[in-house]
């Protein structure tokens, strides 16, 4: 393992060259490329519909891509039916075989390979141990709870030792507080066994917390890709900065553009931003500001250096760790506040309170697409 | 509201309780004068197992009998495996050349009167025979009719049950390294079984009970027992005959009420099992 970490350092792992996939004459996987390193999580992120699932099955080899490569190693596996793949991948449904128990589940694989019986024993045991299950090893999959069959799926899927490992929606079918606890244990196990993995979600809190990298898909393309601070802090686009997270976006146009800051014109007045762009005085363009990043406060501020608007407080909701403002801007336009209550002792604002919005130059991003 | 309820209730029961008095008391009827020790069917004489014992040395009945039993046992099991490729040609294959004639053509048999397929087979056989000396009208072309019919009955119940089979479990058997003919001996036959033994167990009722298509392609010195039943009632009513409906009877009725027992038990089971599941966490 270790020599072959030396030899393929310099080259990427998993290569996704200018893949396509069309149904009909509708893309549904439009000319993505891609790198994936060893030992990496990555997701792809998007809503239904977007082209995901159709990606991960082509690595899988369920579906035949229509132009474009897939290399795992430096080596094409394109035209490698799926049971020759070095992957293994667990399903949405989780796809246990209902009439087989839980060990002869785990043990399908690795009686397809030859593997001899006392080895086959030893390993869906390390296995059941590994995703504490021993003792349900003589069960079949409708007698155990969702969390417990999803386990099942994740031990049948590593039980082959594969190369990447693909998980199509893995905490879909789970209940909301259960998924919580499930992604932190699957990362680990999959951090722990070291297994290059591909997920596909379309929660982006899933993404954020499960993965080293996201791709943010729509309509078959890749919108960005980055580590999940990097997509959520600066998103390249309108696109993402909607789908991750909550954001307000101010349209307007580009007044100064300088090499370490810019402002923007918008009908809710100038936002001076801490970054240049590349682009031409009075192109569109948008603001991005999270909720987040956002102060409010009753005395107009001294310091010029940060964005300040007069603002009235809509409405409220108070969440224990945090409390969220809709704010009524001068011109009309109503944004989103979260302030973050680090003290036992905060001023809460409530409807009808006149104060002022400030933001940080640097909280802000300028969206050209 | 409560008094009119109760009026349509009682209303209901009464045709309830005539619908099956209808159903049953003549079948009820011909089982006890299956025990009737006289020759006239439609008086008392006193109870008697004679008419079994007249039955067991009957050659003609056990004949037919045994005829009647080998084609059903050939036409379920030839039924059911033409039926599976039928539905797994529809279900698994979404394009191919004259899919929809072959969708009509699958389920047709169901829906053309068996008169119609008897006849249209028994003048093809006809025209075969002339043509080529084969086949002589017997077992053989009774056997082709009920498959014509039975694998529409096949084909019907098994392309239910692989709609809805959940198709990922196929590719998780191809993914964890089976190559296609393994996915379908461990994964799919194991999943659709008992589909196939419900099918299994419609076409063999089907074709014991068959007597329009039969009569059309039977030939000389080959009659199944429905058609014996009917000609024997045609030349009058005889307690052997009821004798032969009373074992019918028994034996679909302990088969039946097996299956059911079988069915609930197994629902039970996996009811409970289920429940624990939750219940351990
Ligand atoms: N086998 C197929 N035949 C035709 N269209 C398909 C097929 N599979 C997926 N699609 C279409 O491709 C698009 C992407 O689907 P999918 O990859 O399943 O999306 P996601 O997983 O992101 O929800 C959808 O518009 C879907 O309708
Ligand atoms: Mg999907």
């Amino acid at each position: 393992m270790a020599a072959n970490l030396a030899t393929t350092a310099h080259k990427s792992f998993v290569r996704i060259d200018r893949l396509t996939k069309r149904f009909g004459d509708v893309a549904a996987v439009d000319n993505v490329s891609l790198d994936i390193e060893q030992g990496e999580i990555f997701a792809l992120l998007g809503s239904s519909g977007c082209g995901k699932s159709t990606l991960l099955r082509m690595l899988a080899g369920f579906e035949t891509p229509s132009e474009g490569n897939i290399s795992l190693e430096g080596e094409s596996v394109i035209g490698m039916p799926p049971h020759q793949r070095p992957m293994n991948m667990m399903f949405q449904s989780y796809a246990l075989f209902p009439h087989l128990t839980v060990w002869e589940n785990i043990a399908f694989g690795l009686k397809r390979d030859g593997m001899p019986r006392a080895q086959i024993a030893a390993r869906v045991e390390e296995m059941l141990n590994m995703v504490q299950l021993k003792r349900y090893a003589k069960r079949k999959p409708h007698q155990l709870s969702g969390g417990q069959q999803q386990r099942v799926a994740l031990a049948r899927c590593l039980a082959k030792q594969p190369k990447l490992l693909l998980l199509d929606e893995p905490l879909g079918a789970l209940d909301r507080k259960l998924r919580e606890q499930t992604q932190f244990e699957l990362v680990s196990i999959i951090k722990s066994v070291g297994v290059t993995c591909v997920l596909v979600t379309h929660d982006q809190e899933e993404a954020m917390t499960m993965a080293d990298r996201i791709a943010v898909m729509s309509e078959g393309r890749f919108i960005q890709v980055g580590k999940p601070h990097e997509i959520y802090e600066t998103p390249n686009s309108r696109f993402v900065a909607d789908f991750i997270g909550k954001v307000n976006l101010f349209d307007g146009v580009l007044a100064i553009d300088e090499p370490d800051h810019c402002a923007i014109d918008t009908p809710e007045g100038r936002f001076y931003v801490a970054h240049g762009i590349t682009g031409t005085i009075g192109m569109d363009v948008s603001v991005a500001l999270r909720p987040e990043k956002i102060g409010l406060q009753t005395e107009a501020p001294t310091d010029t250096s940060s964005n300040a608007f007069r603002g009235t407080v809509v409405d409220s909701g108070y969440y224990g760790s945090f409390s969220v403002y809709r704010v009524e801007l001068a011109g009309g336009r109503k944004i989103q506040v979260a302030i973050t209550h680090a003290e036992r002792h905060v001023e809460l604002y409530r409807r009808g309170d006149a104060l002022w919005v400030t933001c940080s130059a640097q909280s802000l991003v300028v969206l050209i697409s | 509201m409560e008094a009119a309820g109760g009026r349509v209730s009682n209303f209901g029961r009464f045709w309830l309780i005539a619908g099956y008095a209808f159903l049953y008391i003549p079948i009820l009827t011909l089982i006890i004068y299956s025990f009737n020790d006289s020759k006239m069917v439609t008086l008392w004489g006193g109870f008697t197992f004679k008419w079994y014992g007249v039955l067991a040395e009957d050659k003609e009945v056990l004949d037919a009998l045994a005829l009647s039993l080998k084609l059903a046992f050939t036409t379920a099991t030839s039924s059911v495996v033409l039926g599976m490729l039928g539905a797994f040609a529809m279900v698994r294959y979404q394009k191919f050349f004259g899919r929809t004639m072959f969708s009509a053509h699958l389920t047709a048999p169901l829906v053309v009167p068996e008169v119609i397929t008897g006849l249209s087979l028994l003048l093809f056989f006809v025209m075969l025979q002339r043509a080529i000396g084969w086949p002589e009208r017997g077992m053989f072309t009774i056997w082709a009719g009920h498959t014509s019919v039975g694998m529409a009955y096949a084909a019907v119940v098994i392309q239910s049950r692989l709609l809805e089979m959940d198709k990922s479990l196929e590719e998780a058997a191809q993914d964890l390294g089976c190559k296609p003919f393994q996915v379908f001996y461990l994964i799919t036959l194991p999943m659709i079984g008992q589909a196939l033994a419900s099918a299994w167990l419609l076409t063999f009722t089907v074709s014991l009970d068959d007597v329009v298509a039969t009569a059309f392609l039977s030939g000389p010195g080959s009659t199944t027992l429905p058609v014996l039943i009917l000609s024997r009632a045609k030349l009058g009513l005889n307690p052997t005959i009821n004798a032969i409906a009373t074992i019918t009877v028994a034996v679909v009725a302990v088969g039946v009420m097996a299956g059911s027992l079988w069915m609930y038990k197994q629902e039970k089971r996996r009811a409970a099992e289920q429940a624990a599941a939750y219940r351990d966490g």
